[in-house]
């Protein structure tokens, strides 16, 4: 017994030791990075985001220097706050604030305290750096943008946030990211890959050289340059043309899909979200709730699409086989069903033809279509369906697939959604119930650059590309495969020359005929479309939404485009003529039309807007 | 007898375990002592330079140690400790003072730490005394006096003061227990131990408490027995007092660095960059070695100077961090192979001299051992004791080859003893 205690002991710490050494080497060593270890610090090296070019090779966003304030809270010594607060422009208060945030978010990774410093202040802080152990300034490189327009489409970057850190590694605090229009879609196509040092410290957090001599370094990969759909042009155009209203205009070229112009109105200035005033004015522009200046109207709007749809009406109607280009369909001024008026028209226009009824965009004529098409079925729900199936392929009632990083669904709606409505089947529905949707009133909702892009099929007479704004990515000379496919519509291409002509005819002899471009052959269709909202709680009607959708040349077209102007009154007035200078701009390059152009440009929907807080009544319809 | 004869009798085992510990120390010294200035192997200003002298002059006194006949060793046991004593209260004369413990003589250029050859002198004469025919281990007289010859260098060395030093006598009470002293000795610092670290982690009143539960528990168990409860009082209260002293002097007599690393072990600092920190530093580079270890010179723990002390008593977390589980486990089957082997060949001297002396260093190296990589891994309180021919020193290094080596010549002379 007395021999063995002392070899027992030493047993027992022999397997004492190893059990602990396996826990701690062995089971505890979750594989450790590098940025995790105290004795490395880990350096950035950020490359210049790619820059974004135009369709005609115009400069639109490149790079300016910028330099962050950044702090390293382990490593900060006792400072002169007062001073150094006077030097980074801040409060002493601010400064604390920012100093307790960046110990929360981690006391060994960077923060930043004060973002993009222009040069000037980084050159009177600079030579004082020294002083201030635990800070350093870290040189980003921030856009600085050509052109003051393409708010929407060019997006903005911005610091990341916890949320983004912690989703995707790649990104530490301070870091940029975009977070909307082509700055976020392409993102890592523009950022590249940031290059990595790791330098060995010792314990007083000296450098003492690279680790390892540098064998994990990574040198930064440059971000690669975009070209964008966008004519620089005609974008800004269209932004000056839509001053002092709100809406949207989008532009397409409908043999390839590539979007000309994507106009939302009101916008801002891009260049007001860079540098040290960002917060500021973005604050501003965030909480402007009546106006939304960061609301994409082009493809965020959901709108009932109006006139324009009884193209689509009609064409389904060819389609199904329920008439025929020259069938007549008597208008008496309104539809009347047993006796009873549905629906008013603007006028009594007799015996209709298609080209007349798409002319004087006459509801009769498209009422009775809508009818025949959704009732060649043996129930009214498969006929509904059968109605949005070629909505559907026209790209509507879902999210088109373009590269822009906001949207809206639109809504088609189907046999399913009319059943919960109407309670089926403890209550039945007919197509006398549903008929608005004939005239794109009802429960149809669309987004301008849904309308723009089955305007687009139309001028194609039955395909389109999916939009996108993407042309070419320098360097791989390639844009993703989804924006290279063809779509076919369910419509047959033979049925699309009636409806052409007839909205070649809105032109020649209907509803636009005063807004004729010379020299140039345009189709389009005018919209007015009823809307309301809510004062005190009470349903009011607003004025019409003024809306237009054209393509031109009526042959082989080079551009469809759907212009939405908010409270505008009847189609022609505003959209109309916005959409005949955008097209005579394009096609052209100057403008015939100065007469609209004055109208456009001094015009203004402002006192409109005012209305449900001035409490002026609505002129609706009058 | 020839020394030739007595060449082929040394255990070449302990000595070839020796120079493994001895070379793989230096070779880790090297690594968590490099430095920009270094020039070469052989920079005599480094302190893996320095190192490599003290080990040089280590073989030399080996060569002495085992010249000298073995029968010295016993013979002059009395005085070698009286030597050791005086050059330990010299030091309150002579002495020099760093970071506030006096514990080194100044010889210039180097200096000497004798509390470090104290342990080879006290154990030669312990091991003297009691293997004199008239001492009996199992008499109070006898153990009275092993207990003085134990505690005159302990008083010296508390007085410089350097509590780590200290606890290293504590490894006595196993030659004494191999002797015949009584087990209840090992129990009663077993059960000491229980009560001081319950007393720390949960205060005084609950140790009390648990005391008491315990009492009486055994006694209703043993109700049949008719015990003396006058006995299971005396018992209590002393245990109690036991608890409330430990407290008192924990909180009043301890200075707050010692509280300190009582409580970092016990759990209750969790403050990393505070007082935890020289352990904490030390797990994470341990941690970093995984299996294999980063490769020598390569821990960025131990190249960034993180872990404090590395050269001396944190040697072992460079072994963790450069040379992985695989490495710290072959230093680990080293130390215990050494002292299993020490103990072996104690069990077989002839005369109890050899065997008491065996015991006391076996004991020692393992009560070094254990408390020293014990701290590293976090296992224990941070209590600053060298790990034996590992640890940068030359006092230590030689105070380590003097009580090896003179085991090892007593060891190969066993043979000539009939």
């Amino acid at each position: 017994m007395r021999k063995f205690v002392l070899i027992a002991l030493v047993l027992l710490s022999g397997v004492l030791f190893t059990a602990r050494l396996f826990y701690l080497q062995v089971l505890d060593s979750s594989p450790e990075s590098l940025e995790q270890n105290s004795a490395i610090k880990v350096m950035y090296d950020y490359p210049q985001r790619g820059y974004i070019f135009d369709r005609n090779d115009n400069l639109l966003v490149s790079n300016q220097p910028s330099y962050d304030v950044m702090v390293i809270p382990r490593d900060v010594k006792p400072l002169d706050t007062l001073e150094f607060c006077k030097l980074l422009k801040i409060s002493t208060e601010d400064f604390k604030e920012v100093l307790r945030k960046a110990e929360i978010y981690s006391p060994r990774l960077p923060s930043v305290v004060v973002p993009q410093l222009n040069k000037a202040d980084y050159a009177s802080l600079s030579e004082k750096m020294y002083k201030y152990e635990g800070f350093y300034i870290q040189r980003r490189s921030l856009r600085d943008y050509q052109v003051n327009h393409s708010a929407n489409v060019l997006g903005y970057i911005a610091e990341v946030n916890n949320a983004i850190i912690k989703k995707n590694p790649y990104y530490q605090m301070g870091e940029l990211i975009g977070t909307a229009g082509v700055e976020k879609e392409y993102e890592e196509v523009l950022r590249g890959v940031k290059g990595v040092k790791y330098i060995q410290r010792d314990r007083f957090n000296r450098d003492i050289g690279p680790y390892k001599d540098g064998i994990f370094d990574t040198i930064p990969e440059r971000g690669k340059d975009i070209q964008l759909t966008i004519d620089a042009v005609l974008q800004e155009y269209g932004e000056r043309l839509m001053v002092n209203k709100r809406g949207g205009i989008v532009a397409i070229e409908p043999s390839s899909g590539e979007i000309l112009a994507l106009v939302t109105a009101p916008s801002y200035d891009p260049s007001l979200l860079v540098g040290r005033d960002r917060s500021k004015n973005f604050t501003k522009l965030w909480y402007d709730t009546i106006s939304k200046p960061l609301y994409d109207r082009g493809l965020m709007g959901e709108y009932p699409p109006g006139s324009p749809f009884k193209a689509l009406t009609a064409l389904i109607a060819l389609q199904e086989n329920v008439t025929t280009e020259d069938d007549r369909i008597n208008c008496p001024g309104g539809y009347y069903y047993n006796g009873r008026r549905l629906m008013k028209c603007h006028g009594a226009h007799g015996a209709t033809s298609m080209v007349y009824g798409i002319a004087k965009s006459c509801n009769t004529y498209f009422a009775t279509l809508y009818r025949r098409s959704v009732d060649n079925y043996s129930t009214i729900q498969e006929g509904t369906d059968k109605w949005k199936e070629h909505l559907t392929s026209f790209g509507l009632g879902n999210f088109l697939g373009y590269d822009l990083p906001s949207g809206r669904r639109g809504l088609i709606p189907d046999s399913k959604f009319y059943n919960r409505f109407y309670n089926f089947p403890k209550y039945r529905w007919f197509s006398t119930a549903t008929i608005s949707n004939s005239i794109g009133q009802g429960e149809i909702n669309l987004t301008p650059i849904q309308m723009a892009n089955f305007t687009a099929a139309i001028a194609n007479r039955g395909w389109y590309f999916t939009p996108h704004v993407i042309k070419n990515i320098v360097g791989t000379d390639t844009i993703p495969q989804k924006f290279k496919e063809k779509h076919h519509t369910t419509i047959d291409p033979k049925h699309f020359e009636p409806v052409v002509e007839g909205m070649f005819q809105v032109y020649e002899s209907g509803t636009a005929s005063y807004l004729r471009i010379p020299g140039i052959e345009i189709c389009g269709k005018t919209g007015t479309a009823e809307n309301f909202t809510r004062i005190d709680g009470k349903r009011v009607q607003l004025t019409d939404h003024s809306i237009f959708v054209a393509f031109a040349p009526k042959d082989n077209p080079k551009i469809a485009l759907a212009v939405f102007v908010e409270n505008g009154y009847w189609g022609s007035r505003w959209a109309g003529r916005i959409a005949g200078l955008m097209i005579e701009k394009y096609i052209k390059g100057e403008i015939t039309r100065k007469d609209m152009e004055k109208f456009i440009l001094e015009g203004s929907l402002e006192d409109e807007y005012a209305k449900p807080y001035s409490g002026k009544p609505f002129t609706i319809n009058r | 007898m020839s020394a030739a004869k007595t060449y082929m009798k040394f255990d070449w085992l302990m000595i070839f375990i020796f120079i493994a510990l001895v070379s793989m120390g230096w070779i880790n010294i090297y690594s968590a002592s490099l430095s920009d200035s270094a020039q070469g192997y052989f920079d005599f200003k480094q302190i893996y330079g320095k190192q490599m002298i003290w080990i040089g002059l280590s073989f030399i006194l080996i060569i002495f140690i085992l010249a000298i006949e073995s029968k010295f060793y016993e013979n002059y046991a009395s005085i070698i400790y009286l030597v050791s004593l005086l050059s330990l209260a010299g030091l309150f004369v002579f002495g020099r003072t760093i970071a506030g413990t006096t514990a080194w003589y100044d010889f210039g250029g180097f200096s000497i730490q004798p509390s470090e050859f104290a342990k080879a002198a006290t154990g030669l004469a312990l091991a003297k005394y009691v293997s004199d025919i008239q001492t009996n281990m199992q008499e109070l007289k006898h153990q009275i006096r092993a207990f003085i010859i134990l505690a005159l260098p302990v008083i010296l060395i508390i007085l410089q003061p350097d509590p780590g030093s200290v606890l290293v006598y504590a490894a006595f009470v196993f030659p004494l227990y191999r002797e015949g002293l009584h087990g209840v000795y090992l129990l009663l610092g077993l059960f000491a131990t229980v009560i001081f670290v319950s007393t720390l982690a949960f205060g005084a009143v609950w140790a009390a408490v648990a005391v008491i539960l315990i009492a009486v528990v055994v006694y209703y168990r043993n109700r049949k027995k008719r015990p003396n409860i006058l006995k299971y009082i005396m018992i209590v209260v002393a245990c109690i007092g036991f608890a409330f002293s430990v407290s008192y002097i924990f909180n009043n007599v301890f200075k707050q660095h010692h509280r300190d690393r009582f409580n970092i072990v016990l759990g209750k600092e969790v403050d990393s960059r505070g007082i935890g920190y020289n352990t904490n530093q030390s797990e994470i580079a341990i941690s970093n070695g995984g299996w294999l270890g980063k490769g020598w010179t390569q821990g960025t723990q131990t190249k960034g100077n993180f872990v404090p002390e590395q050269h001396t008593d944190y040697i072992f977390s460079t072994v963790g961090e450069e040379w992985g589980f695989v490495g710290s486990m072959i230093v680990v089957l080293l130390f215990t192979g050494l002292i299993l082997r020490i103990i072996y060949k104690a069990e077989k001297q002839k005369n109890q001299f050899g065997r008491v002396y065996g015991y006391s260093v076996a004991a020692i190296i393992f009560l070094h051992f254990f408390v020293n990589i014990g701290m590293v891994t976090g296992i224990f309180p941070t209590v600053g004791i060298p790990l034996p021919f590992f640890s940068y020193g030359g006092s230590g290094l030689w105070g380590f080859t003097i009580l090896l080596f003179i085991f090892i010549k007593l060891d190969a002379a066993n043979y000539y003893y009939i």
